[in-house]
C-alpha cells in the first residue's frame, strides 16, 4: 500500500489509520468487541428498555405534584405523589426549628457555601482571606443556630432533619481530619506516652460500633458526670461522632503517611528542616493525596451514619419522615418519603465523591512510582 | 601547662577541619557496622569514598549530618560536635549538602519551590530573594528552563541535577554525596558528574560516596578505601589506584576496573 519511502532516521509522524479513531471505532471497541460483549450490549438496551420509561411515568408523568391527602393524590393520578414531600418540605428541612428564627439557618447555610469555596477551590479570589473565614464558620454557624450572645436562644432539641443531618456531617468532617492527623502521627510517634495513646484510642473506637458510643452519650455520660450538670445532648452526639471518625481517619491517613518513601523525610531532614516544618510541607501534602479516596470514603460514611442519631430520639430526616408517616392523612406513602431522603442523601455523597476525582486530578504531578 | 597548651593545639587544628571523626563506632542493632573510624578532612579537600556494597560507607557519610546516630566516639562538623542536643545537629545540617542516590525530590513541589524549600523555611529568606538564588543554582546546573516542571517530568539526571541545585541553595560549607550516579542510566552519568567537577573546582569541601573511578581520579584530593565497616586504606588517588596497598583493595579495584 505505503508507496513513499523515507530514508531512515527521517520518518515523519502519521496521522492513525481511520478506522482507529471516530464514534464508529468507539462504538466497535467498547460495545461490539466480541460475541459476549454484544450479547451484554443487547441485555443493557433491553434492561433500560424495561425499566426508564416506568420509572419515569412514576417519577413525572404519572405523578401528582398538588392535593390535600392521599386521596386528592389518588384522583388525579397513580404515580407518586409528590404533594406530600411539598406539605412537609419545611419539616424535613428545619425539624422544628421555631419558624421565626428560620432565617438563621438559611444564613448559615449561605456562609457554609461561602466558607466551602476558599477550601475547595485554590484558585478562588481572596483565598487566604476566606481560609480566615473558614475557620471561623464552625463557631459562627454554631452560634447563629443555637443563639445565646444577644440571639434567641433555640433548644437543640428542635433541630431536624436535613439542617441536623448537615450540622452533624459538617462538624464531623471540619474536626475528624485534623484529630485524624494528629492520630496518625503520634501512631508513629518515637515518644511512647503519645504512642501508647493514640494506639489505644484508635483501636477502642474502632473496637465500638457507633450505636454504642450514641448511646453512652445519650443515656450512660449523666452517671459518669458529677450530679446536676446537663450539658446538651447534640453537644455529647457531635463529639463521639468527631471522636468515632477521627480514630478511622487516623488509620486512613496512617496508609498514606507509609507510602512516603524514608528518603523524603531524610532529604527534609538533611536540608535543617524541623519536624513539623516537614511534616506540614513535605510528608502530610503528599500523605494526604494518597489518602484521598480513602478520606472521601470516610467522610460520606460518617455523612451517611448521621442517621443512626434517630436511635436516641433526635430527628433526622428519616425521622421526620417516620414521623410524617404516622400522619392518617398520607398514610401509606412510604416509598415517596424513602425515595426523597434517598436523593438527598445521594445528591451530597455523589458531590463528594466528584470532588474528590477533581482533587486527584488536580493534585497529579506526574510522580507515579 | 601541657593540657592547656594541647586545648589550644585542638581548637586551632579543627579550625583547619571541615570535618573530624575520632575514634566512631556504630551499631544497628547487635549488628556493628562502623568499627573505630578516624577521618579529618581539612576545609576544602575533595575526598572520594569506595569500597564494595555493605562496607558502611554510606553510613559513614550519613552519620555526618546526623542522618544516622553514631553510639562511640566524636564527629566535629565546622566547629560543631554532634551530640543529641537537636540544635547542634540543625546548626550542622543547614550548613551540610547532601545529595541522595535516589535524588529524593519533592514530588508534589515544582523544581522552583524545590530549591526555595529550605532557604525559606529554614534560612527565613524572603521569598523573592530566594527565588534569585534558586534561579542563579538552576543556571549552574545547566537546567533553569526546567525550573517550573515538577521533577516527574524530568529525566533521572535533571532530577540529581535539580538535587544538587536544591542542596547548593543552602549555601553549605560541605557537601555530601551519596552515590551520586548509581542509579542513572550511563547516558545522564556524564552530565551529573561534570556538574560535581566544575563544584569541586570552586573550594567547597566535597565527601562523596562513588565507584566513578574516572571522576575520583580528575577530583579527589584522597581516596578512601573502606570494606567491613573500617577504613582499610587512604591515599592520594594515583598512589591508591597504581599501587595498592592492602589484598581487599586490589581485590576490590580488579573488580570494578576489569569488568
Amino acid at each position: 500500500m505505503t508507496e513513499k519511502n523515507y530514508i531512515p532516521g527521517e520518518h515523519p509522524d502519521l496521522p492513525p489509520p481511520s478506522n482507529m479513531i471516530g464514534p464508529v471505532a468507539w462504538i466497535r471497541d467498547n460495545l461490539l468487541s466480541s460475541p459476549a460483549n454484544i450479547i451484554m450490549t443487547i441485555l443493557s438496551v433491553w434492561f433500560l428498555y424495561i425499566v426508564i420509561p416506568p420509572t419515569l411515568n412514576w417519577f413525572f408523568l404519572d405523578a401528582a405534584f398538588t392535593g390535600e391527602d392521599r386521596n386528592a393524590c389518588r384522583a388525579v393520578a397513580d404515580g407518586a405523589c409528590w404533594a406530600f414531600i411539598g406539605e412537609r418540605f419545611k419539616l424535613f428541612t428545619y425539624g422544628f426549628y421555631p419558624e421565626e428564627h428560620r432565617w438563621r439557618v438559611n444564613l448559615s447555610f449561605i456562609l457554609l457555601i461561602v466558607a466551602l469555596i476558599p477550601v475547595l477551590f485554590d484558585k478562588a479570589p481572596f483565598r487566604s482571606l476566606g481560609l480566615k473565614f473558614s475557620i471561623a464558620f464552625p463557631f459562627i454557624a454554631g452560634w447563629l443556630l443555637v443563639g445565646g450572645l444577644g440571639l434567641e436562644p433555640v433548644p437543640t432539641s428542635q433541630f431536624g432533619g436535613f439542617m441536623l443531618t448537615l450540622v452533624i456531617g459538617i462538624t464531623g468532617i471540619a474536626f475528624s481530619l485534623p484529630i485524624g492527623i494528629l492520630l496518625a502521627l503520634g501512631r508513629q510517634s518515637n515518644l511512647p506516652i503519645i504512642k501508647v495513646f493514640c494506639v489505644s484510642f484508635i483501636e477502642f473506637i474502632r473496637g465500638v460500633p457507633l450505636i454504642t458510643l450514641l448511646f453512652v452519650a445519650s443515656t450512660m455520660l449523666s452517671y459518669f458526670l458529677p450530679p446536676g450538670t446537663n450539658f446538651d445532648l447534640l453537644l455529647r452526639v457531635l463529639i463521639m461522632v468527631v471522636l468515632f471518625s477521627s480514630g478511622y481517619m487516623a488509620e486512613v491517613i496512617r496508609g498514606g503517611l507509609q507510602a512516603i518513601p524514608k528518603g523524603q523525610i531524610e532529604a527534609a531532614d538533611s536540608m535543617g528542616l524541623k519536624y513539623w516544618q516537614s511534616m506540614r510541607l513535605i510528608v502530610l501534602p503528599q500523605a494526604l493525596k494518597i489518602s484521598i479516596p480513602g478520606i472521601v470514603n470516610t467522610f460520606i460514611g460518617l455523612y451517611k451514619d448521621t442517621t443512626l442519631v434517630i436511635i436516641i430520639g433526635l430527628l433526622d430526616p428519616l425521622g421526620i419522615g417516620r414521623a410524617s408517616l404516622s400522619d392518617t392523612k398520607w398514610t401509606g406513602l412510604s416509598t415517596e418519603v424513602y425515595i426523597f431522603v434517598a436523593i438527598f442523601f445521594f445528591v451530597s455523597c455523589f458531590g463528594m465523591s466528584r470532588y474528590s476525582l477533581y482533587l486527584e486530578n488536580k493534585l497529579e504531578t506526574g510522580h507515579k512510582r | 601547662m601541657t593540657e592547656n597548651a594541647q586545648s589550644t593545639q585542638a581548637t586551632a587544628s579543627s579550625e583547619n577541619y571541615a570535618v573530624i571523626i575520632r575514634d566512631m563506632h556504630k551499631w544497628y542493632g547487635e549488628f556493628h557496622v562502623l568499627k573505630d573510624v578516624n577521618l579529618n578532612v581539612t576545609k576544602g579537600e575533595k575526598i572520594v569514598i569506595c569500597g564494595p556494597s555493605g562496607s558502611g560507607k554510606s553510613t559513614m557519610i550519613r552519620c555526618i549530618n546526623a542522618l544516622e546516630e553514631h553510639q562511640q566516639g566524636d564527629i566535629i562538623v565546622d566547629g560543631t560536635e554532634l551530640t543529641n542536643d537537636l540544635k547542634n545537629i540543625d546548626a550542622v545540617r543547614s550548613e551540610v549538602g547532601m545529595v541522595f542516590q535516589h535524588f529524593n525530590l519533592f514530588p508534589h513541589l515544582t523544581v522552583m519551590e524545590n530549591c526555595t524549600l529550605a532557604p525559606i523555611w529554614v534560612r527565613k529568606t524572603p521569598k523573592a530573594e530566594a527565588d534569585s538564588l534558586a534561579m542563579e543554582y538552576l543556571e549552574r546546573v545547566k537546567i533553569p528552563d526546567q525550573a517550573n516542571k515538577y521533577p516527574g517530568q524530568l529525566s533521572g539526571g535533571q532530577q540529581q541535577r535539580v538535587a544538587i541545585a536544591r542542596s547548593l541553595c543552602m549555601r553549605p560549607r560541605i557537601m555530601l554525596f551519596d552515590e551520586p550516579t548509581s542509579a542513572l542510566d550511563p547516558e545522564m552519568i556524564k552530565e551529573v558528574l561534570d556538574v560535581m567537577i566544575e563544584l569541586a573546582s570552586e573550594g567547597i569541601t566535597m565527601l562523596c560516596v562513588t565507584h566513578e573511578m574516572g571522576f575520583a581520579k580528575t577530583v579527589a584530593d584522597r581516596v578512601i578505601f573502606m570494606d567491613g565497616g573500617e577504613i582499610i586504606e587512604e591515599n592520594i588517588p594515583d598512589e591508591f589506584f597504581d599501587n595498592p596497598q592492602h589484598d581487599r583493595t586490589k581485590l576490590f579495584l580488579s573488580q570494578i576496573l576489569n569488568h
